[in-house]
C-alpha cells in the first residue's frame, strides 16, 4: 500500500454514518473509497451538490454534473443541487461534520497552512477558508513530509488558512492530535517507530500513554 | 415582450472598461458563447467577477489568452497558469476572496445589504486592512458588497420573458451574480414559450434579466 492509500484509509476510519462530509481535491478524495462497512456518509462538492459519489465507469457523465476540480462526477439518488450561497451556508453554518484537506504545513498550535506559498504559488484559496473556519471537525490528510523536510512544525512560515486549532492530522506514519497541550501522537503506522515519526516531525510531540497502531487492510 | 436578443447585440452593450460578473465553476455553466463573443468584439480592459479562470483554452480562460482583463476578483486561480503569469507579470490585477465570502460579498451587492459579517479569513492575510466585529463575543470580518455593471449568466431554461433555471453544478454562482448586476444578460440552453415553467420552478425571477440569448443563435 502507498502513502496515499495508508492516509485515505486512516481517515475513513474517522466517519460515522450519515456524516455530511467534504473531501478536498486530490488525496482526500481517494478517502470515500475506504468507508468501514456500514457507514454511509452524505459527500458535499462546494460547486453545488450534496450526495455525490465517484463515477462508475464512463458514459454516466453530465455536462452539468461536475467535483470541485471541475471533473465529471455522478450523484446518489436522493442528492440535491443547489447554488453557491446555500453551499457555503451548510459549511460556515455548522451543518458540515467533517472537511478533510490537503496540508502544506501543520504546526504546535494545530494551525493550518495549505494555500499559497508567497512569490512561488498563488492559487487563491478557493472554498479552503471557508471550510476550516466552518466545518464541525477538520482533518488533514497529508504525507508525512515533502522531499524529506518535515511539514508538521513549531510554527508555520506560510500563511494561515485560519486561525483554528484542527481536530485531526494524519500521515503515512501517524495520527496526531493537536490539544490545548501540543501535538499527541495517537497511532503510529505498522511500519514506524515512534523515533521515526519524531525524527521525521520538527514539531515536539506529546506520546500518548495509550499509543496505538494505526489498523490498515492488508 | 420576449427580451431574446441576437448574440451580437447583446454584446455591443458592454462597453471596454466594464465590470462583469461571469457565472460558472470551471467553466460549468458559464456562458459560453456570451464569453467568445466579449472576444470577437475585441472587448478589453474588462473587470471579471467570478469563482475562478477555468483553464487555457476554456470559458473565462479564453479572455485571460485573449488579455481582455484588467482586473479580476476570483476566489482560485490555480487551475489557470496563464492567469497566475499574468498576475505576476502585473498585466492583471488580482483580487482573491475566500469562496463563501465571495458568493456572500455578491449575495449582499444584489440584496441591499451593507456587507455580511463571517469568521471565514479572521487571523489570515484576508483580514488584512478590514474592519472586525465582535457579535456575542465572537470575532467577524466585515465583508464589503461585490456589485457590477453586467453579470452575463448561463441557464439551463428559461421563457421569453427571462426567468430561468439552472441544472445541477451549472447552477453555482449564476443565481446571485444575476441579482447583483446593473444589466443581466442570460444564455440559456433552451428558450421556450411562457407559462412552461411553473411559478414554483422559476430560480431567477425574470425581472431582474435584460437580455436573453439562446444557445442556438
Amino acid at each position: 500500500m502507498n502513502a496515499k492509500e495508508i492516509i485515505a484509509q486512516r481517515v475513513a476510519q474517522e466517519m460515522n454514518d450519515g456524516d455530511l462530509v467534504n473531501l478536498g481535491i486530490g488525496l482526500p478524495t481517494m478517502v470515500a473509497n475506504y468507508l468501514p462497512a456500514g457507514v454511509r456518509c452524505f459527500f458535499q462538492s462546494e460547486n453545488g451538490i450534496i450526495g455525490m459519489q465517484p463515477l462508475d465507469g464512463p458514459g454516466s457523465a453530465l455536462d452539468a454534473l461536475t467535483d470541485a476540480g471541475g471533473s465529471p462526477t455522478s450523484v446518489i439518488p436522493g442528492a440535491a443541487a443547489f447554488d453557491s450561497v446555500a453551499s457555503f451556508g451548510f459549511i460556515r453554518g455548522g451543518h458540515l461534520d467533517v472537511t478533510v484537506l490537503g496540508g502544506m504545513q501543520v504546526d504546535e498550535d494545530g494551525m493550518l497552512a495549505n494555500w499559497m506559498i508567497p512569490g512561488k504559488m498563488v492559487p487563491g484559496m478557493g472554498g479552503a477558508m471557508d471550510l476550516v473556519a466552518g466545518a464541525k471537525r477538520v482533518i488533514v490528510a497529508m504525507t508525512h513530509t515533502a522531499k524529506g523536510a518535515p511539514k508538521i512544525l513549531k510554527k508555520c512560515n506560510l500563511p494561515l488558512t485560519a486561525v483554528r486549532r484542527i481536530s485531526l492530522i494524519v500521515t503515512e506514519m501517524a495520527v496526531i492530535e493537536p490539544t490545548a497541550e501540543g501535538l499527541v501522537l495517537r497511532e503510529i503506522s505498522p511500519e514506524v517507530t515512534v523515533d521515526d515519526v519524531k525524527a521525521a516531525t520538527e514539531a515536539s510531540l506529546i506520546v500518548a500513554p495509550d499509543i496505538g497502531v494505526m489498523k490498515l487492510a492488508a | 415582450m420576449s427580451k431574446v436578443s441576437s448574440l451580437s447585440k447583446a454584446v455591443e452593450e458592454i462597453p471596454d472598461g466594464a465590470s462583469i460578473m461571469i457565472g460558472g465553476f470551471m467553466g460549468v455553466g458559464s456562458p459560453l458563447k456570451l464569453i467568445d463573443e466579449l472576444i470577437r468584439q475585441g472587448k478589453h480592459d474588462l473587470t471579471i467577477i467570478a469563482n475562478d479562470t477555468a483553464k487555457p483554452g476554456f470559458a473565462i480562460g479564453k479572455l485571460i489568452d485573449a488579455k481582455a482583463v484588467s482586473r479580476l476578483v476570483a476566489s482560485h486561480i490555480g487551475l489557470n497558469p496563464e492567469t497566475q503569469k499574468q498576475m505576476i507579470a502585473g498585466e492583471i490585477e488580482v483580487e482573491l476572496v475566500p469562496q463563501g465570502t465571495l458568493a456572500e460579498r455578491i449575495r449582499a451587492g444584489g440584496t441591499g445589504l451593507g456587507g455580511v459579517l463571517t469568521k471565514t479569513g479572521v487571523g489570515t492575510v484576508v483580514a488584512e486592512g478590514k474592519q472586525t466585529i465582535d457579535v456575542d463575543g465572537d470575532t467577524y470580518l466585515l465583508e464589503k458588497p461585490l456589485i457590477a455593471q453586467f453579470a452575463l449568466i448561463y441557464a439551463w431554461r428559461a421563457d421569453h420573458f427571462g426567468n430561468l433555471q439552472y441544472e445541477l453544478t451549472a447552477r453555482n454562482f449564476n443565481p446571485p451574480m444575476a441579482m447583483a448586476a446593473g444589466t443581466v444578460i442570460a444564455e440559456a440552453g433552451e428558450i421556450v414559450p411562457v407559462g412552461v415553467i411553473p411559478p414554483d420552478q422559476v430560480e431567477t425571477v425574470s425581472v431582474i434579466v435584460d437580455t436573453l440569448v439562446g444557445r442556438e443563435d
